[in-house]
């Protein structure tokens, strides 16, 4: 066994427990130098890179992979952690490290008149390995422990600017948020663990029963994670977390709401999915409540998408008016998920009896374009707080009345921010288009309405970011004239973004058959999800 | 009937928990509404684990005559009511401290008056 093997053997572990470690050790090495800070921070999430580099290989290659922490073997008393890593857990994870690295560039900077940075970083490295942790559990428990990582040190981050009252509001809502929502979680955990006396979500998959007390589990569950991921009524605490917080932990919360939503996802499509995407014949009955959660969630899709862009429209803090796009965007992944519920039908052959029921095709093509869109939502959006970061570190403002003529001082940053404007706004040949076209498409075949309101989303959001571009980029010249260039590891930031977001948005076919695929797959597959643990020896 | 009554408490305790954080105004008793949520669901894992006549689950002190694992009080829900305590002191120590900063630039508790986050 090579060095490499075992490298691949333990990835699953290494890559939460690196930065978990280097979250302790930067406030030893910050003791040496300023800067030491913020480069072991980079090197530590460099290092988780390669891994999961390394684990990305390993599992588009061989499949499923299991890690398990405690027993091996299921004698008595069996005390074991489980980590299931398959290609969606992949496909998250490589998001939240690509946006992790991107804010420590950015923080370079950003942050350098601050105290306290190696606080600062020991929060960042914390709030990604919650995230990992939280992407890569196969244990319902340890996903809730790993949630309460995530929410404790990203309100904290929000926080992290505690001489303003604003950001330590924000703050203080953010964790009441996720700590209200976190305890649900715990409660229905308790409720399933009670039932089926089990804590590992592929056995508790296996063993559900649709009782009601799963029904009451199920929507405590969803809710509270939706709440956590920012979805329309619940979404009143994102646009203060994100706009108060500093643009590198900004980035790090774009990150750890995705991180919620892939709790849904797992939800209903690994612990609940032997209802949601089984097609057996004995699963009629529950066929209406399956299509009726599509259309509740597919309202309150378009209620985000439609709220968050009429929101967006009418803030004058820019940082505000880009997290409620975000809303939005959040809205246009929870429609993929809906128009997949709803698309489940039940085949009755002349007679009136049901012959099969089958997930029509729109269905999964509407499942993928969500789950594009979740990579696109976390790009765009990304650069685009990016840039407001940047606008606000130059010149100290963050509202738009006060802001124009960027353009003549910062070419780099107003090319950024047209690239962002368009991907956002779903204009090809970039990324958001490719996901939106997705989404439209299908959701037009389940009702014409849901894809008019789609794409009157997306033109709203392009009127709201070229009144954007109007007000910060063009027109006369501040009359504060501290206005300089923006740094270098800004642009480089940015720069890793927009060129993610143009490669993609040149070559979606590429990115879709070898990533998107791979992810939904793995989220339909719900046998394999559950053989992986229980067949497959472990 | 005497088994139910501590699920009776929890639902008590959540929906105390929750009236005092939506409808509170203080600051500290919305952070004591929380924590009784948690001492709500707390109360519901320990629950789940009792087992009548059990003994403690203590693998290596069992007493003469007791099956294992037969007669012990479940052990898991008890190690996760563990882990969600500790949890449970950092949102609050954090939560606290975060009123503390609150307090100092407003000078009140009152939540309609700090409120400067609309729209």
């Amino acid at each position: 066994m090579s060095i490499l093997d075992t490298f691949v053997a333990h990835a699953p572990a290494l890559i939460v427990a690196i930065p978990l470690l280097g979250a302790f050790l930067v406030q030893l090495v910050g003791r040496l130098h300023e800067k030491a800070k913020v480069v072991f921070a980079l090197l530590t999430i460099l290092l988780t890179n390669c891994f999961l580099y390394l684990l990305t290989y390993d599992v588009f290659t061989n499949g499923i992979r299991t890690y398990i922490f405690g027993n091996a073997d299921l004698t008595l008393p069996v005390v074991r952690i489980l980590f299931e890593v398959d290609a969606m857990s992949i496909y998250m994870a490589l998001i939240s490290t690509t946006l992790i690295l991107v804010a420590f560039i950015f923080s370079w900077v950003y942050m350098k008149d601050n105290t306290g940075l190696d606080k600062f970083y020991t929060l960042m490295l914390l709030l990604t390995a919650g995230m990992l942790g939280m992407v890569f559990t196969g244990d319902i428990f340890n996903f809730f422990v790993f949630l309460e990582i995530t929410g404790i040190s990203s309100a904290a981050l929000v926080a992290f600017w505690v001489h303003k009252a604003e950001a330590v509001e924000a703050g203080f809502k953010y964790i009441l948020i996720s700590a209200i929502g976190a305890l649900f979680v715990l409660f229905a955990i308790a409720l399933l663990y009670g039932q089926y006396d089990a804590l590992n979500i592929a056995v508790l998959a296996q063993s559900i029963q649709f009782t009601f007390l799963d029904k009451i589990a199920l929507v405590i569950l969803l809710v509270s994670l939706a709440m956590k991921a920012g979805l329309f009524p619940m979404h009143m605490w994102l646009p203060d977390s994100y706009s108060r917080a500093p643009a590198p932990v900004t980035i790090g919360l774009v990150a750890a709401t995705l991180a919620s939503f892939y709790g849904v996802l797992r939800v209903i499509f690994s612990l609940y999915g032997g209802i949601y995407s089984g097609t057996d014949l004995a699963l009629l009955s529950t066929l209406t409540s399956t299509k009726f959660m599509g259309s509740l969630l597919i309202g309150l899709a378009l209620l985000a998408i439609l709220v968050g862009v009429i929101m967006a429209l009418r803030q004058t803090d820019l940082k505000r008016l880009i997290a409620f796009a975000a809303v939005a965007e959040i809205g246009y992944m929870f429609l993929g998920i809906g128009t997949w519920m709803a698309a489940k039908t039940v085949h009755v052959d002349p007679d009136g009896i049901a012959t099969a029921i089958s997930i029509l095709p729109y269905g999964n093509l509407a499942l993928q374009g969500g789950i594009f869109h979740l990579f696109n939502d976390a790009f765009d959006i990304g650069l685009l707080f990016l840039v407001a970061g940047v606008i606000f570190f130059v010149t100290k403002e963050r509202s738009l009345d006060n802001l124009s003529g960027l353009a003549r001082h910062m070419k780099a940053t107003t090319i950024f921010f047209i690239i962002g404007l368009c991907a956002v706004a779903g204009l090809p040949p970039l990324n958001g288009f490719a996901s939106k076209l997705l989404l439209y498409e299908s959701t037009f075949q389940l009702n014409p309405i849901l894809g008019i309101v789609a794409i009157v989303g997306s033109i709203l959001l392009l009127a709201v970011f070229v009144k954007v571009f109007y007000a910060a980029f063009m027109g006369p010249d501040l009359i504060k004239t501290n206005v300089h260039k923006e740094p270098r590891s800004m642009i480089i930031a940015m720069g890793i973004l927009a060129a993610v977001i143009i490669i993609i948005g040149l070559f979606p076919d590429l990115f879709l058959t070898h990533f998107v695929e791979p992810a939904t797959d793995a989220l339909l597959n719900f046998s394999s999800y559950t053989n992986a643990v229980l067949i497959g020896g472990v | 009937m005497i088994y139910n009554i501590p699920y009776l408490v929890v639902v008590g305790l959540i929906l105390i928990g929750l009236f005092a954080v939506m409808f509170k105004r203080n600051l500290i008793k919305i952070v004591i509404g929380v924590t009784l949520i948690e001492s709500g669901v707390n109360l519901f894992l320990i629950t789940l684990g009792f087992r009548k006549d059990g003994v403690a689950p203590i693998f290596t002190g069992l007493p003469e005559g007791v099956n294992y694992p037969a007669d012990m009080a479940l052990p898991v829900p008890q190690a996760l009511t563990l882990t969600s305590i500790v949890i449970g002191v950092a949102v609050l120590a954090l939560m606290l401290s975060m009123i503390i900063h609150l307090y100092r630039h407003h000078n009140t508790l009152d939540v309609s008056k700090i409120r400067r986050l609309k729209e």
